[in-house]
């Protein structure tokens, strides 16, 4: 296997006694859309500014390595990465060519040499140079200012370039656009990108692989199939998509799978929970696209199922999310493709009775969340 | 929207603009007066300005003034501006007690000020034999000293509403600390600047009361010679000194107004 | 030199706080040095014995400090406390009427607010004898009087109360003005819509919602009106006279004609131990508002 192009070693960054991360760890392949996916506070954008430079890990933090060399003490400047911030950070005072001529000046580019690389750059992100270049960033949208930042920092052929949810700031049909152009950039120029977002989605969507981080941890890291069929924790259950949880005892482990007991006497099977003792109390989680509901004595063998009572049909368009009551007073969601069964309100009236059911493969055994 | 305000609240504040400008005006208006004692209107002259020119002791306090006001400036625009870089951009220890150093020159009264410095300076001389001559240099010295904490506060203002990206995306674009700073942060920061300049030119060029207590014999600044002029209750031209002052100042506060409105509102 | 350069910066970006200092340390020695320091020195001369020929004698005595209990002394400290308050309540009487009115006054706003600006930009040396003039026996209002007739000899009005705090007013209400208005510019216009919604009549709107939501504006404008005009000295030396003289012009006395640097010295520490009171009552006010919005 190549070299990682990034490599993270129980890295840490504690902030006036407060831990911004935690002795994470990863690694970046060459070419990799990387995405670092959290909520608000849980660590992604320190972590991105360590890989920049802007932070330096603790004094035991661990190292930051970029193509194999430890850079814990090299200033940003000594890296050679290219990054775009969350609002642009255009200079205010440079015209936008000046503004993409920046890195270049530094890196000492000549003149003529330097003019054509910047044409090029505005070319690629689709601004016309004659147009745009002259114009302060103030008196661009937008989109057009997410551009030049791009230009910016694609100028310097870098071969990681950093992303601090550079796409917040846009609406939604600009967003889902430069999604598009972005991925494409990613797989045209060979370029690894790092990309910090808080966007479930986005990240879904753009992704070779995603980190999710929570409380300082990576949470989970993986391609975003596996973490969205397999998610471990209840946070990344949650985070990611929606879920549905139940909670029982273990009473037959498997192999790959467990049983477990509800509190109302109900088994569910599950998958996953390798070394789970019996008798201990787990979590599961299951999609609620993977939830049908039945009749209450229609079930199919070979699946989980527990007697439940309609309790609210949510009409979202293309599709309807069906909340069930079971007998704990518990509630699960089926979600389902809208194909007209309201138009039989008879079958999906609120009250029914009827069973919830779900396959054991589609049911995931959770790891208890780190303290 | 003004229309919708009662009469009454119209009536005071009229009556307080005029309390805060109609005296200057009264003053200017009688700058022109041709009469030695009388406030009584008596025909229009320029010949109070005339007689400016004659007083040697008027046009050497106003060099003696512009020597400190330019020095003082440098010097307090400098140490402030690097004052509030490093209160504004860095993490360090120490900075509650840098932050109370910043505010005790704000708070002190200006005769407390004065007098502590003449005491700290005729402690040099006296006990420690230290040759202080009261003068230029310790006016300049005290200047400094109060101009510091004015500049600083300002050019922190500007500083904290401007992107603490920029410098970073500086940086990242290769550009190591010294040249992020000269070519991002003081082009941004450079009206900010300009106009802790110009409040700490107007507070040196205006002081009386510190700089009266650290001169010496030779060295009176502008407002010394003037004060001595208002003592003495003498002739208008005390009204057209004062409204030569007025004007310049009136005219670097227009251009201190024009450089604090945010760049971005160029087009 | 480059590559010296680069060594420094990787170094200095090791030791955040010795960073910063590196900036800070020449501003910062200066306040030390030459206000810090000549402070301390003060404070030391003020528990010292006298030296008639102006100066300290060693030793240690805290009897400057007792001679405020001489009704004299007494008498110009509580003058100084109650002018600086006077002064501040009558910069508020007038200062809110027109911070409201700024705040409503749409597109003429920028301009008045630069009116509040301009004279405490203006030498307040020429301020104040913009006042002398006006109020002198040949001053402008005693000669239109006599003029018109009403009057046949000149009213005395400079050395008296009245001018002392005319002039610390005028010399002061911008300040004032200045934090109500920001405060009130901050205040969103539909928490009156609100108010009028919930049945307030415009006098509830102002006492209820207005008048506390600016509170930060006030106490800040206090202060900032309170703290010079406790220690001013040109307003009282020039409009008050011989009669009126206020704490900074007992300060300026011992150092000149009185020669008695200690008493001066702890009259110094009397205003700014005030200014103190005045600057943590300001700051527990702050906090006490910040923990109220919390």
């Amino acid at each position: 296997m190549a070299e990682p192009v990034v490599e993270f070693n129980n890295v840490s960054k504690t902030f006036a006694g407060q831990k911004a991360v935690r002795a994470i760890s990863f690694r970046i392949e060459k070419g990799e859309f990387f995405s670092i996916l959290g909520p608000s506070g849980c660590g992604k954008t320190t972590t991105l500014r360590l890989l920049a430079g802007f932070e330096v890990p603790d004094e035991d933090g661990g190292e930051v390595r970029i193509e194999g060399q430890v850079v814990n003490n090299r200033r940003p400047y000594e890296r050679r990465l290219a990054m775009v911030f969350q609002n642009y950070a255009l200079f205010p005072h440079l015209s936008v060519e000046r503004n993409v001529a920046f890195g270049l000046e530094q890196r000492g580019v000549p003149r003529a040499q330097m003019v054509e690389r910047v044409r090029a750059a505005l070319d690629m992100v689709r601004l016309d140079p004659a147009q745009y270049g002259p114009r302060p960033p103030a008196a661009l949208s937008g989109g057009q200012r997410q551009r030049v930042a791009l230009a910016r920092a694609l100028v310097l052929e870098p071969s990681i370039l950093l992303l601090d949810e550079p796409l917040g700031a846009l609406d939604l049909k600009l967003r889902k656009e430069m999604q598009l152009e972005l991925k494409s950039l990613n797989r045209r120029l060979g370029i690894t990108f790092v990309y910090v977002t808080h966007d479930q989605e986005e990240a879904l969507t753009m992704s070779d692989r995603i980190a999710v981080m929570d409380n300082a941890r990576v949470a989970q890291l993986g391609a975003p199939a596996e973490i969205y069929e397999r998610p471990r924790t209840a946070f990344v259950a949650r985070f990611i998509g929606e879920s549905n949880f139940v909670i029982g005892e273990v009473v037959a482990t498997e192999r790959g799978g467990v049983v477990v007991k509800r509190a109302d006497g109900n088994l569910v099977a599950a998958r996953g929970g390798e070394g789970r003792a019996m008798g201990e109390t787990v979590q599961l989680a299951v999609r609620p696209e993977r939830v049908e509901l039945t009749g209450p004595d229609q079930a199919p063998g070979g699946q989980n199922m527990l007697p439940a009572r309609i309790r609210q049909v949510v009409y979202r368009g293309e599709m309807l999310h069906v909340r069930a009551t079971l007998g704990d007073g518990s509630e699960m969601v089926a979600a389902m493709r809208n194909e007209g069964q309201l138009r039989r309100p008879v079958v999906w009236q609120e009250g029914t009775e009827c069973a919830v059911t779900f396959s054991p493969d589609d049911t995931r055994v959770l790891e208890p969340e780190p303290a | 929207m003004a229309g919708r305000l009662p009469r009454w609240l119209v009536a005071i504040t009229v009556a307080v603009y005029a309390f805060l400008h109609a005296p200057l005006l009264v003053l200017v208006v009688f700058s022109f007066n041709d009469s030695k004692f009388s406030a009584a209107w008596e025909g229009f002259t320029f010949q109070w300005y005339a007689r400016l020119l004659e007083r040697d002791d008027i046009l050497d306090s106003l060099w003696v003034s512009l020597e400190v006001g330019l020095i003082s400036t440098v010097v307090s625009t400098l140490l402030g501006t690097l004052l509030a870089l490093g209160l504004a951009r860095h993490r360090f220890r120490g900075r509650a007690a840098m932050e109370s150093l910043l505010y005790v020159p704000i708070v002190t009264p200006e005769i407390v000020c004065g007098i502590s410095l003449l005491i700290f300076f005729m402690f040099l001389k006296n006990v420690l034999h230290i040759p202080v001559v009261l003068g230029v240099p310790t006016i300049i010295i005290a200047h400094v000293a109060f101009n510091i904490s004015f500049v600083t506060v300002v050019v922190r203002s500007r500083l904290e509403g401007m992107d603490r990206n920029l410098e970073e995306a500086a940086m990242i674009l290769g550009a190591d600390e010294f040249t992020a700073f000269w070519r991002v942060t003081v082009p941004q920061l450079w009206p900010g600047i300009l106009s802790g300049a110009l409040l700490a030119f107007t507070m040196s060029f205006d002081d009386y009361v510190i700089t009266s207590l650290v001169t010496g014999p030779g060295s009176s600044t502008l407002p010394i010679v003037v004060y001595g002029m208002v003592r003495k209750n003498i002739e208008p031209s005390i009204n057209a000194i004062s409204t030569i002052i007025l004007v310049v100042t009136a005219l670097l506060i227009y251009a201190s107004d024009r450089l604090s409105k945010p760049t971005a509102l160029k087009p | 030199m480059m590559e010296l350069r680069r060594a420094w910066l990787r170094w200095l970006s090791r030791h955040p706080s010795l960073r910063a200092w590196s900036v800070m340390f020449p501003g910062a020695w200066w306040l030390l040095v030459f206000f810090m320091v000549p402070l301390g020195f003060m404070f030391a001369y003020s528990f010292m014995e006298r030296n008639v020929y102006g100066g300290v004698e060693a030793g240690f005595t805290i009897e400057h400090y007792a001679r405020f209990a001489d009704p004299l002394y007494m008498k110009i400290l509580v003058r100084t406390v109650v002018y600086a308050l006077g002064c501040t309540v009558a910069s508020l009487l007038m200062g809110y009427p027109v911070a409201y009115a700024i705040s409503r006054s749409g597109p003429w706003k920028n301009l008045l607010v630069f009116l509040v600006i301009l004279p405490f930009w203006t030498s307040f040396l020429v301020r104040t004898f913009a006042m002398i003039f006006l109020m002198r026996d040949t001053g402008l209002i005693n000669t239109t009087l006599m003029g018109m007739g009403l009057i046949t000899e000149p009213i005395e009005m400079l050395g008296t109360p009245a001018a002392v705090m005319a002039g610390l007013v005028y010399g002061f209400l911008p300040f004032m003005v200045l934090p109500i208005y920001s405060s009130l510019e901050k205040l969103d216009p539909s928490l009156l819509e609100a108010a009028e919604v919930l049945g307030a009549k415009p006098a509830a709107r102002f006492f209820r919602v207005v008048l506390p939501l600016s509170m930060p504006g006030v106490v800040a404008g206090s202060l900032l009106v309170f703290i010079p005009a406790l220690g001013s000295f040109l307003t009282s030396d020039l409009l008050g006279g011989a009669k009126e003289i206020m704490i900074g012009n007992l300060v300026q006395n011992q150092f000149t004609s009185a020669r008695n640097w200690p008493f001066g010295s702890a009259a110094s520490f009397v205003v700014m131990g005030v200014v103190l009171l005045a600057v943590f009552a300001y700051l527990r006010s702050r906090d006490d508002d910040a923990l109220a919005g919390a």
